[in-house]
């Protein structure tokens, strides 16, 4: 948690103790572990480490958040004229470029997901710590994903009855897998 | 719609039913963000886009698929003045961007207003389910049903690998959105509560004001959400948030429960005042209204204050915001006046139930 106290500390200006140049504007105390840290520094740096501060970080959103982490360039090799180049990549559904994209950390249609593909994985990897979905499926939309997951699904639980020495239910749940089987290849 | 009871009365019905624990947990609400496949989502979609995707969504709900749910009323926020708007966003049934931002926006609500479907907010519809009290599972599987009825009737953007696609890299996947109210005084009182709220943090989950995003914690107020849309079941998100929930519960109540046997007399002291305060002061902000408010919800929880009930308390919190106090004067307020008639309204109130 962290506490925000006044700007002013006993009248003196202190300087950020991040570039020590800019003076700190913004005063905070951390507990980590019970452990108290006194920290001293200017908004500048404070978005640069990513801390965020409820109520004082002016117009600082979850978007400007992400947008600094797609600008993140993984193997810090791409040179400026790459950089551009996928700046100006644009979506064909909607329009929308890249250089769009990372900025308002907003995708502006379903195809911009396809259209970025190559950059996406990294990013959504940071925010969920994770890249692939395992929830809800459309049951239209969704059509044959969710036949193979209901498939998976009904598998894993078969392997625990079977384990499990249930025998009759795991026959029950392999007659419905070879159904499910048969619509699959039927599409 | 004709009269329109969800801008006139600050006491949404859900709100009034009886629900598990009432006494920490105002309520539970889950929403879920779904977009049509063949449209640009909201931000990039021209003013005639929008206007399809506004008709086909309503649509769903002229079509009688959503009877199930009893009558829903729907209304585009053009039909709607400023006013109106933001009193539907102090009773948190459609959110600040659709009332401010939307292009072509609409909203379908159910006779309860337990049900709230926004139609071209960031997404292109945001449906939203609340329960009175600790009822997240219920609340999402309500939400779900509603999921269901609109992926019969429409196409959804959905993708094998990130699931369902949402404007925001951060609702993509499940698209779901759980959250607990919960009020928690006697863990603010007792210098605990950031050590709580900082462990919350810690197990990907987000703590929020009453208003949502960016709201400050006014009133003991604090809405804890998950954080996480995508790698995550529906049920696992719940069931993470529920039992979390569960514990900040317990430790509210043994907070409570150590208040009354320790410094009793100091909490029925603190009630009461602030009692005397709402009963008789002239002028009064907003702010101090919600801690006041919140000294009396503790008193008539822990039964130092037989002269309140909850249903007043619930609907104070909506009646004192701003544009509702603006709408049940029926004129423009200065800051000033709104803090004289905030004092009026509630000692009235107060004074109706004592």
């Amino acid at each position: 948690m962290t506490a925000i106290h006044s700007c002013l500390r006993g009248g003196i200006k202190v300087v950020c103790q991040e570039c020590g140049q800019r003076p700190a504007t913004l005063h905070f105390t951390k507990y980590i572990n019970g452990e108290k840290l006194e920290l001293h520094i200017c908004e500048a740096c404070a978005r640069e480490k990513g801390e965020l501060i409820p109520g004082t970080s002016a117009g600082f959103s979850i978007h400007n958040l992400l947008s600094g982490l797609m600008d993140f360039d993984p193997s810090g090799l791409a040179g400026a004229k790459a950089k551009a180049q996928a700046q100006a990549l644009r979506c064909e559904g909607c329009g929308m470029t890249y250089g769009q994209f990372s900025k308002l950390g907003r995708f502006g249609c379903a195809r911009c997901y396809k259209q970025f593909a190559d950059r996406l994985d990294p990013l959504i990897k940071r925010v969920h710590g994770n890249t692939v979905h395992v929830g809800k499926v459309p049951k239209r939309a969704g059509g044959l994903v969710r036949l193979r997951r209901e498939i998976d699904g009904l598998k894993r639980e078969m392997q625990s009855k079977i384990e499990g020495e249930d025998f009759e239910s795991a026959a029950t749940l392999r007659d419905r897998i070879r159904e499910l089987e048969r619509e699959v290849q039927n599409g | 719609m004709g009269n329109r009871k969800y801008t006139s009365e600050a006491l949404s019905p859900w709100m009034k039913e009886d629900a598990p624990d009432r006494d920490v947990v105002l309520s539970s609400r889950v929403r879920i963000a779904r977009n049509l496949r063949h449209l640009p989502f909201p931000m990039m979609a021209s003013a005639a886009q929008s206007v399809e995707a506004m008709e086909r969504l309503l649509q769903v709900g002229e079509s009688g698929r959503l009877s199930g749910l009893g009558e829903v009323s729907s209304v585009r926020l053009s039909e709607l003045s400023e006013l109106e708007k933001q009193v539907l966003v102090e009773k948190h049934l459609i959110s600040p961007a659709l009332a401010n931002h939307a292009q072509h926006g609409a909203l379908m609500l159910g006779p309860g207003e337990d049900i709230s479907l926004m139609v071209n907010e960031e997404d292109h519809l945001r449906i939203q389910c609340l329960h009175a009290g600790f009822q997240l599972k219920e609340t999402w599987d309500t939400a779900s049903k509603i999921d269901d009825i609109f992926e019969e009737a429409v196409d959804y953007a959905f993708d094998e690998k990130y699931g369902f696609l949402t404007s925001c890299p951060t609702n993509v996947g499940t698209g779901i959105r759980a959250s607990v109210m919960m009020h928690l005084p006697a863990l603010v009182m007792t210098g605990q509560i950031n050590r709580i709220l900082s462990a919350v943090t810690q197990v990907g989950l987000a703590v929020r004001g009453v208003y949502g995003e960016g709201s400050e914690a006014t009133g003991n107020l604090f809405q804890v959400s998950n954080q996480i849309t995508l790698g995550q079941s529906e049920s696992e998100i719940i069931d993470h948030l529920h039992a979390v929930a569960r514990q900040i519960i317990e430790h509210e109540k043994a907070a409570r429960a150590k208040l009354m046997s320790e410094s009793r007399l100091k909490v029925e002291d603190r009630v009461k005042r602030s009692f005397g305060i709402l009963s008789y002061a002239a002028v009064i902000d907003a702010k101090e209204a919600s801690q006041r408010l919140s000294d009396l919800r503790l008193g008539a929880h822990l039964g130092l204050l037989p002269e309140v009930d909850e249903g007043t308390l619930n609907e104070l919190l909506v009646s004192i915001q701003p544009g509702f106090l603006q709408q049940a004067y029926g004129e423009a307020l200065s800051p000033e006046q709104r803090d004289m008639t905030r004092a009026q309204m509630i000692s009235s109130r107060l004074a109706t139930h004592a």
